[in-house]
């Protein structure tokens, strides 16, 4: 579902269209389009991949059965998130095992955010930088492309508050605009980028930190 | 090597700090910026490498994030997905 792939407003109509006569190519086209995304997605809400994989199960069947009201005022993807996090997170409450940074109960808090690393207010390098960041241009290409980092960034995802982890999730992991974002989860722009600079500080910071080891 | 811009730059107390430049990243990212906060922007980095180090780092987290993004579904999870539409086509449900 990155924003480069993203299918044009017609042709997802026409997917739609065949959709609703059962073609099973069309579905395939759209769960090949968005399958791993909305399982993505679900594990933001739920604890584990079985619990994820049935959610996005219900999700296609809300699809089939509520394709004939879809009238494309939103975005496919759009309504293919809210049927799928309303979905999830029913599952989540039943379970009765939402990861504790679950969107329903941890709360943002304060934010120290990159606060240590710069020299503090009434000094005379005040807002400074204490050490210069390294130019990480200079690193073998591979550091960043491994799979260790890749599992230092998952990690790094899993301290986030919820609601952080579902906006950096959507902007970044999935490339989708800001206004989609900020129209599935239902909060302001400004609320979205905060969240999102909040969640990239944190992200950039386990990559750092991985990197000095 | 200095990442700060040096005081005589400082003239007319506008240019941002570093620590606000930081602060600034996502909406200059995102180009939620007046143009002259833009402006000011532009001109710290143009005097700071720590600053310009610190945008590429963010570039770079976001980038892993974003092969994140490319993994295909689960061929098992595929398969279980095609039976469950050809259900729902068979039985309604």
């Amino acid at each position: 579902m990155s924003s480069d792939v993203l299918p044009t407003r017609e042709f997802e109509q026409e997917l739609i269209a065949r959709l609703r006569t059962g073609d099973e190519n069309a579905f395939i086209e759209l769960m090949d389009r968005y399958g791993a995304s909305l399982f993505r997605l679900a594990l933001l809400y739920v604890h584990d991949s079985g619990a994820a994989e049935d959610v996005v199960q219900e999700t296609w069947l809300g699809v089939f059965q509520g394709i004939d009201r879809f009238a494309g005022r939103s975005s496919l993807k759009t309504w293919l998130f809210t049927i799928l996090s309303n979905r999830a997170k029913r599952r989540g409450e039943r379970d009765n095992r939402t990861r504790a940074f679950s969107t329903f109960d941890t709360p943002e808090g304060f934010d120290e955010g990159d606060l240590d690393r710069f020299f503090p207010p009434g000094t005379e390098d005040a807002g400074h930088w204490k050490s210069i960041p390294d130019d990480w241009s200079l690193l073998p290409e591979e550091r960043l492309a491994s799979d260790e980092l890749r599992a230092v960034v998952d990690q790094a995802m899993t301290t986030l508050p919820g609601t952080q982890r579902e906006v950096i999730t959507l902007r970044d992991i999935e490339g989708w605009a800001s206004e989609d974002v900020r129209n599935a989860l239902g909060i302001t722009e400004t609320n979205q980028r905060v969240l999102l600079h909040r969640a990239r500080t944190k992200v950039r910071r386990a990559i750092e930190e991985y990197m000095a080891q | 090597m200095s990442g700060q811009p040096q005081t005589d730059e400082l003239v007319d107390g506008s240019l941002l700090t570093c620590e606000e430049l930081v602060a600034l990243v996502t909406d200059y990212f995102d180009g939620a910026m007046t143009e002259s906060e833009r402006f000011r922007f532009d001109a710290h980095l143009d005097l700071c490498n720590g600053c310009r180090n610190h945008l590429e780092q963010v570039k770079s987290a976001v980038s892993v994030l974003h092969r994140l993004g490319d993994d295909d579904l689960p061929t098992e999870t595929r398969e279980r997905l095609l039976l469950a539409f050809r259900t729902w086509k068979r039985t309604g449900k």
